[in-house]
């Protein structure tokens, strides 16, 4: 039997300082998340700067934690993964210059993980990944249909032009007065409504696997707006579920059609807005019902974490593909092929 | 004994090992490069020439700020990131004292300058004997700092590689007491750095963070709206 491989994941490349022991890419053995959402709250978002402090702040007490929770030393340590990109500049840059000094530290292997890539093998945390798979990438800043022939494989089939589900998501919210993060409260809120306002469903032209939501969001928008100047009660419930509706049939639709088309034999779903209750029914009834195996993995796993870059980074160390002192935050990084 | 020091606090990389009151090597570069990108390669390759490996570090001195923020925040994080992983301490000092201590010796007082633009400038003065702290490091109307510094009647003695940014407003302001040191000591030097880390406290690893001397925008708008409310 080969030796197990402990690696040490980091993020930092949002709002949430993360640290994590993942053991062979497949067990949690420590996973730590220090979020910072309340100090975010009364600006109604994500302040990089203001992100870029808590981060400088929380780095090595949320290292500390997932060693000491561990029982590791850094000699029991196979290599430190972190996430390379994308994200904000400024949070990014802590996690890769602390994970740099960790690992030139302790003479230890430096992988960069691309933070998407990390959201897909959060899967293999809780089930081991079957090829061809497709993923479905849904998050405050992603919402991307991504098909792998094997591990380390991506090709990018469908992305959003305009809008992220999850951005989509707070300014609707914020339109009805929701606080921020805005996903969750929508989300409850459709489901406490038996009737919903119809909106449109933008698929874009015949056979496209991108997504729009910027037209969605103008038409919640001007619906408001008209209820307003016409003096009408608006019911946010039915807004909500309108709302929802329209994302989750279409989200639910295109990730059908690839699955069947792209012949995949596992589909996954990842990212924050996979946490979403009004999605994940739709997606689990749509698969159960085509008998494709459909996995979102639990919630903490969802939401950005380090164990899952710990968990991607795993694969990619295997593989010898680390870098060096040169890291650099990479904020546009696109999502490459290892292999 | 060996000391690591970092200063990353604006755009020169100032790096330095001293091992038990020899200087083994020191380097500073002005060259507006990528601390992110070039600080942990720059420390690797000191280190690798001092022969000198990372467990024999028994210190690290690191810049504190307040400069740029990002700058700041990347010396921090390696610093920090150094010091709790091989479990030795850190000490963390103002880098506006780390560009004073190119003025140590001055019959007077020391300005170390930073400009942090529309004519205002991270800023303080120290004695030039001894360095003791005479008007607090502050985020400054550089006019303003200047009138203050005038009225205590002493030659000040300017550095920074900021100061040639003010120098028309500094002679305008404090006359025939202004000095300017040279430009080879405008530049921060990490064996000063570590000479000052030397003779202070020991800080908490994990609680040692950023001296910005300044909130953040959103932090003032927020607090400009708040007070607007308020009214
Ligand atoms: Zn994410």
């Amino acid at each position: 039997m080969s030796k197990d491989i402990y690696v040490l994941g980091i993020e930092t490349s949002c709002d949430e300082t993360a640290a994590s022991i993942v053991k062979n890419g497949t067990e949690i053995i420590s996973n730590i998340v220090a979020s910072q959402i309340e100090s975010h709250k009364r600006f109604g978002g994500v302040v990089p700067e203001i992100a870029s402090r808590h981060h400088v702040e929380q780095i090595t007490l949320v290292i500390e934690e997932a060693m000491q929770l561990a029982g590791m030393e850094p000699d029991q340590l196979d290599a430190v993964a972190v996430t390379e990109g994308p994200g904000l500049v400024g949070a990014l840059l802590i996690g890769v210059n602390a994970a740099k000094a960790f690992a030139f530290a302790h003479q230890l292997p430096l992988v960069g993980v691309h933070h998407i890539a990390g959201h897909i093998y959060a899967n293999r945390l809780e089930q081991e990944m079957e090829f061809p798979l497709l993923a479905l990438v849904i998050s405050g800043g992603h919402t991307e249909l991504i098909y792998m022939k094997e591990h380390g494989d991506f090709t990018v089939i469908g992305e959003t032009r305009d809008d992220a589900a999850g951005e989509a998501y707070d300014k609707v919210a914020r339109t009805l007065n929701l606080p921020y993060p805005g996903g969750p409260h929508i989300d409850r809120l459709a489901h406490t409504s038996d009737e919903a306002v119809m909106f449109p469903r933008i698929w874009l032209e015949e056979g496209s696997y991108d997504f729009s939501f910027s037209g969605l969001k103008s038409s919640v928008l001007n619906y408001m707006h008209n209820a307003a100047q016409r003096g009408e009660q608006v019911v946010p419930e039915r807004v909500a579920a309108g709302f929802q509706n329209s994302v989750v049939e279409v989200v639910t639709g295109k990730t059908m059609r690839a699955a069947e088309e792209y012949k995949a034999r596992q589909v996954i779903a990842a990212g924050g807005v996979a946490a979403n209750k009004g999605l994940r029914n739709s997606l689990d009834a749509a698969f159960k019902q085509k008998g494709i195996p459909f996995h979102i993995p639990s919630l903490p796993l969802c939401t950005d974490n380090a164990a899952m870059i710990a968990a991607a980074g795993t694969v990619m160390y295997e593989k010898g593909l680390y870098g060096n002192m040169a890291m650099n935050g990479r904020p546009g990084m696109p999502l490459t092929s290892w292999i | 004994m060996i000391y690591l020091g970092i200063d990353t606090s604006n755009s020169p990389l100032a790096l330095a090992l001293i091992e038990d009151g020899v200087v083994l090597i020191e380097e500073t570069a002005n060259l507006k490069i990528n601390h992110s990108l070039t600080a942990m390669p720059a420390i690797e390759e000191m280190m690798k020439k001092a022969k000198v490996l990372p467990a024999d570090l028994t210190h690290i001195a690191v810049a504190e700020g307040p400069g740029s923020y990002t700058g700041v925040r990347i010396g921090l994080t390696i610093a920090k990131t150094l010091a709790w992983s091989l479990k030795i301490p850190l000490h963390s000092v103002s880098s506006l004292k780390v560009l004073a201590a190119n003025g140590q010796g001055f019959d007077g007082l020391v300005c170390p300058i930073m400009d942090a633009r529309r004519g205002t400038a991270f800023i303080g003065l120290y004695e030039g004997t001894g360095l003791k702290s005479v008007l607090a490091d502050q985020h400054s109307d550089v006019k303003e700092f200047l009138l203050k510094a005038k009225e205590l009647g002493r030659p000040v003695l300017f550095t920074g590689i900021d100061a040639a940014l003010h120098e028309a407003l500094i002679v305008e302001v404090l006359g025939r007491a202004a000095h300017f040191s040279s430009i080879q000591n405008r530049l921060p030097r990490a064996s000063n750095l570590i000479l000052l880390a030397q003779q202070s406290e020991e800080s908490d690893v994990h609680h040692a963070v950023p001296e910005y001397r300044r909130i953040t925008e959103a932090e003032a708008n927020y607090n400009k709206a708040q007070e607007g409310q308020i009214l």
